[in-house]
């Protein structure tokens, strides 16, 4: 039981550092035409700068800093490179965001060295938020913080008693992805800048035409999601491994949420990143196989059946293929996306 | 005897939004049909209805007696329906001559093929060279599409849509934005490029309407109140009422 | 005005191009004699069938493909474990038709990972290949008996019944045999470009919705055309299969996509030749260029950038844009603002190149010492002077860089006003 409940956190606590991300990335499809290609780069980017800056000044307030440096990062590119190229197509934009994470890639290794660096959470991250405690007596209690030893050691051997502690940097990547969450839709629905955005989203040239200056908007913009991916990567970089591979790992996954989700639809892209990171933390604790349950059930499997290089297959070794099957899926059945409206 | 192009009870709704609220229409082949209405009426989603771009919340399109609605454009094409765009909408990087001669590559059976060498299709290249000559743009042969003036982009856009062969031709605001020598010439060139053939098409210039239709159709919000020859229209009160209710109207057309 | 008579004047231009390519493809190794050049010229004709089969999807088709490297790489898998069963006796294919075993892979993945990846278009469909590229690379891992897992498969391609003594062992055997396929395939791809249905295909490019309505339903277009660009690929990975005698996971991998859509798009997608251009680049970068600076995939990147802002018809339209010019005997005035451009951006490189080799040194070689030699000059790496002297270096290169390419720009400028006249004269004469 307690495994489910602290899986389904973790699951939920990935999906939404996946949607922190793909919102950004949202935003900035919608909005500009521009899928960037470059945003898990960012995501790294913030990663690293965390990591100096943390070093220098601090986690908490680099988790201020390094997101406004990303952002300003990305509001430079904007500026500098992915404006020029917007005359020429959505393509051209495409392949200049794909230029850029070949160089940031280049770059990152260049400055902090091709092995992961070790970007640890401040103190009071570092335990556990709660402990579930499962006494096959007394039941499930859940204690905040990290359980003490002797409440995890059984009094005799009759007694089973598993400790689940659930990670306190996960915690705080829901806590803060929620409040990113809630002030985005704040923003979005609530503030002038934010009528102007959504307006932009589907009408860009009439909103120009309104007087409004949509080209400081869409680098207004551009510097948001790319800050947000700073964000994230500060979150996401102290929680989990800090390297130059991390942009690859979780790039390709948050186009599968664009495209699963709808293209162009950030409730789409949250729901899409919920299943997907639900889907993918259960698939990943089960070792059952084909051939394994088979046996559990008491069928009497062929020797060549057995052998199977597929059949032997666990549902953990499937685990990272789950994402891009779902795109497949997603595709002949639901072309839209789970809940897009345009045809991209 | 089936009409060339009938509308039954056509209807299309945009979310809550009726655009065509049960439109009917029977157009006989060989009759050259002039759409008019006020902005917003419809006619530019008339024209997407039956050439297949988007399909109708209900109701019936009939081409030559056969059902159409719900089809792919490609379809419809197929069946001998062809359409131009009031937005030019051409092959930017193609040659003029490759232009038409795309056109009329599937009319004359050569499908996906790519066992064939375009150099070696006669009869394709001579019909393109004949359609070329149609719409006066034979010396522009090997330019690009994107350098043509506008005019001359507008009169490729009728060349491609005539060039498939296709017996209905639908023309949306073929003369847009031309000054009044260019309407003029381009009216003469639509009369003689569509000889014998269905035509319909949307126009706001009078003028163009009273010398080029064999009869007009009024859509007025989503339905066609009148389809009848020019001087009956002219006269009908409801027309009068909703759209040619004015003096300007009355002295355009009494040009013509 | 239509003439009965048409006069068409043998196309001499057209044999002597294909002559000299097949003259170059023929002679390349005998002038270039050393092993590496031998490795290296049977390379470049893989990876051209390979670009060129890429820009079928995106310089013909507009179809920007992540993911191209899927039908290269298992069209090797299927080819070297066709080679293997030569080897252990199961078939009898001669080896020299391996290639095409590869080429068939390609269509058979094609038919099934296009059905899905062309149901769109655009945006989407970039991403779709992506996301199959990736399905296909995490497969990789899961299926070892087809992959080989991390040592991938080994074959050797000295195998079967020799033809006429020809066994392919020899480097020069196995170059001759890609010299052949590349001259064939180049040939049939081109070939294509004069087809209905390759027509038809850039006119989906120009403007898919268009080509819906006069007749052509615009996803089997697009699907017909991966299909046979995975042909080719298929055949590229082949050759591939028969050149390394071994096929690992990385054939399918994200960086070989990313390398056929970096070159392809640098040698130019929107004329034929640009990505032969391409190929030949992306050999000498992988093999030349990694030798001689660690940097070289940030510089590859940086190269990549400019050239999508400021040529994006690639390398072929820059060539072609400077044969017009010399065509209308314009290029004497223009080649000394060319000279001005080349010598500050080149200053302007040194001092970065400078910089950025400092970098890595002090990175990755600190156990060497500081001082690391740099184009014949000796830099330390943790000197202040080595630094303060690179960075004024790149600074007045980007500057005298800057003002060079605003003289460029006008001169280029008034010769394409005196070019566009020419013409407009010469039509009305």
């Amino acid at each position: 039981m307690e495994f489910f409940i602290i899986s389904m956190l973790n699951g939920l606590s990935y999906g939404l550092l996946l949607f922190m991300l793909s919102s950004g990335l949202t935003l900035i499809f919608s909005m500009m035409g521009v899928l960037n290609f470059a945003h898990a780069s960012f995501y790294m980017i913030g990663a690293y700068f965390g990591y100096t800056l943390t070093s220098v000044i601090g986690f908490w307030p680099s988790l201020i800093i390094a997101p406004i440096l990303v952002g300003a990062t990305g509001v430079l590119f904007e500026r500098l490179s992915l404006r020029k190229v917007h005359k020429f197509g959505h393509v051209p934009e495409l392949l200049v965001t794909f230029g850029l994470s070949y160089i940031v890639y280049e770059l990152v290794q260049l400055i902090w060295g091709r092995t992961a660096v070790d970007f640890t959470p401040p103190e009071i991250l570092r335990g556990a938020a709660f402990t579930l405690v499962n006494h096959s007596v007394n039941g499930l209690q859940m204690i905040w913080g990290a359980a003490p030893a002797e409440m995890c050691k059984a009094a005799d051997a009759s007694i089973r008693l598993v400790c689940t502690p659930f990670p306190a940097t996960r915690g705080f990547m829901m806590i803060v992805a929620l409040l990113m969450l809630f002030s985005l839709w704040l923003l979005l629905t609530k503030t002038r800048i934010g009528l102007v955005i959504q307006a932009a989203l589907t009408h860009p040239e009439t909103v120009e035409a309104l007087g409004h200056n949509v080209p400081r908007v869409f680098m207004l913009v551009f510097g948001a999601g790319t800050g947000l991916a700073g964000l994230a990567g500060v979150i996401g970089g102290s929680t989990y491994v800090t390297e130059p591979a991390m942009a690859a790992t979780v790039g390709s996954v948050i186009f599968v949420v664009v495209v699963v989700g709808g293209m162009g639809s950030l409730s789409g892209a949250f729901l899409a990143s919920v299943l997907i990171g639900v889907i993918q933390t259960f698939a990943i604790a089960f070792d059952y196989s084909f051939v394994s349950v088979a046996k559990d059930m008491g069928l009497n499997l062929s020797d060549a059946l057995k052998n199977n290089s597929v059949l032997k297959l666990t549902i953990s070794q499937v685990a990272p293929i789950l994402p891009y099957l779902f795109l497949v899926l997603i595709l002949i059945f639901r072309p839209k996306g789970l809940l897009g409206t345009r045809e991209g | 005897m089936s009409y060339a192009l009938e509308l039954k009870d056509l209807r299309k709704n945009f979310g809550k939004t009726e655009i065509i609220r049960g439109a009917n229409l029977a157009v006989n082949a060989g009759e050259r049909v002039a759409i008019i209405g006020p902005n917003g009426a419809g006619k530019s989603t008339l024209f997407n209805l039956i050439s297949g771009r988007f399909g109708p919340t209900s109701g019936e399109i009939l081409l030559n007696g056969q059902r159409i609605d719900h089809k792919a454009p490609y379809e419809i094409n197929r069946m001998g329906l062809s359409r131009s765009f009031q937005i030019t909408n051409i092959f930017p990087k193609l040659s003029v001559f490759e232009n038409l001669r795309c056109a009329v590559l599937w009319s004359l059976g050569y499908k996906y093929t790519f066992l064939k060498f375009l150099s070696g299709l006669k009869d394709a290249n001579e019909l393109a060279e004949k359609y070329m000559e149609m719409i006066r743009l034979d010396k522009k042969r090997d330019l690009l599409a994107m350098n043509l003036t506008y005019a001359e982009q507008r009169a490729l856009e009728i060349g491609i849509t005539i060039a498939g062969g296709s017996n209905v031709i639908l023309l949306d605001e073929p003369t847009a934005g031309m000054s009044k020598s260019e309407t003029t010439r381009f009216i003469s060139l639509i009369k003689e490029v569509t000889v014998g053939k269905t035509l319909l098409t949307v126009e706001h210039d009078m003028g163009v309407v009273f010398g080029l239709a064999d009869k007009i159709a009024v859509v007025v919000y989503g339905e066609v109140i009148a389809f009848d020859t020019p001087e009956a229209v002219r006269s009908n009160a409801r027309v009068q009422e909703a759209y040619l209710g004015s003096h300007v109207a009355d002295e355009q057309a009494g040009g013509h | 005005m239509s003439s009965t008579f048409k006069f068409k004047p043998y196309n001499v231009g057209r044999w002597v191009i294909w002559s000299l390519f097949a003259i170059v493809l023929i002679f390349a190794p005998l002038v270039f004699t050393s092993n590496l050049s031998g490795t290296m010229l049977a390379q470049m004709g893989i990876a051209i069938i390979a670009c060129l089969s890429y820009n079928m999807l995106l310089g013909q088709g507009g179809m920007l493909s992540f993911g191209h490297a899927v039908y290269t790489g298992l069209g090797s898998f299927v080819a070297i474990h066709a080679l293997n069963s030569i080897t252990g006796g199961q078939s009898n294919i001669p080896v020299s038709l391996i290639p095409l075993v590869g080429g068939i892979a390609g269509i058979g993945f094609a038919v099934l990972f296009g059905y899905v990846t062309t149901k769109k278009a655009g945006t989407p469909f970039a991403m779709i290949t992506l996301g199959v590229a990736e399905l296909v690379f995490a497969m990789s891992l899961m299926f070892s008996e087809f992959f080989g897992g991390e040592a991938g498969i080994s074959g050797n391609r000295v195998a079967g019944q020799a033809f006429m003594g020809i066994t392919f062992g020899p480097q020069i055997q196995i170059y001759y045999l890609i010299a052949i396929y590349t001259f064939v395939c180049v040939a049939l791809m081109y070939a294509f470009t004069q087809t209905p249905l390759g027509r038809i295909l850039n006119a989906v490019r120009d403007n898919p919705e268009r080509v819906e309505f006069i007749g052509y339903n615009t996803q089997r277009v697009r699907y017909l055309a991966f299909i046979i660009a995975g042909f080719f690929a298929g055949i590229s990975g082949g050759l591939g299969a028969l050149n390394f005698e071994i096929v690992t996971a990385e054939v399918v991998g994200a960086g070989r996509s990313g390398g056929y859509l970096l070159f392809t798009f640098l040698g130019g997608a929107t004329f034929f030749f640009g990505p032969i251009i391409g190929g030949i680049l992306m050999v000498l970068a992988f093999v030349l260029l990694s030798e001689l600076t660690k940097a070289w995939l940030l510089y590859l990147g940086l190269l990549f950038l400019f050239m999508v802002m400021y040529a994006p018809g690639g390398i072929a339209s820059l060539i072609m844009m400077n044969l017009r010019v010399a065509a209308f005997g314009k290029l004497k005035q223009i080649w000394v603002s060319y000279l001005g451009l080349f010598v500050t951006a080149f200053v302007a490189l040194i001092g970065a190149g400078a910089m950025i080799e400092m970098v890595y040194h002090l990175q990755l070689n600190s156990a060497l010492g500081d001082t690391l030699k740099f184009m014949g000059v000796t830099l330390n790496a943790k000197g202040i002077d080595s630094w303060v002297g690179s960075i004024f270096v790149m600074i007045t290169g980007l500057g005298l860089f800057e003002i060079a390419r605003r003289h460029f720009m006008i001169e280029w400028g008034d010769i394409q006003v005196d070019i566009e006249k020419e013409i407009k004269r010469r039509e009305t004469a």
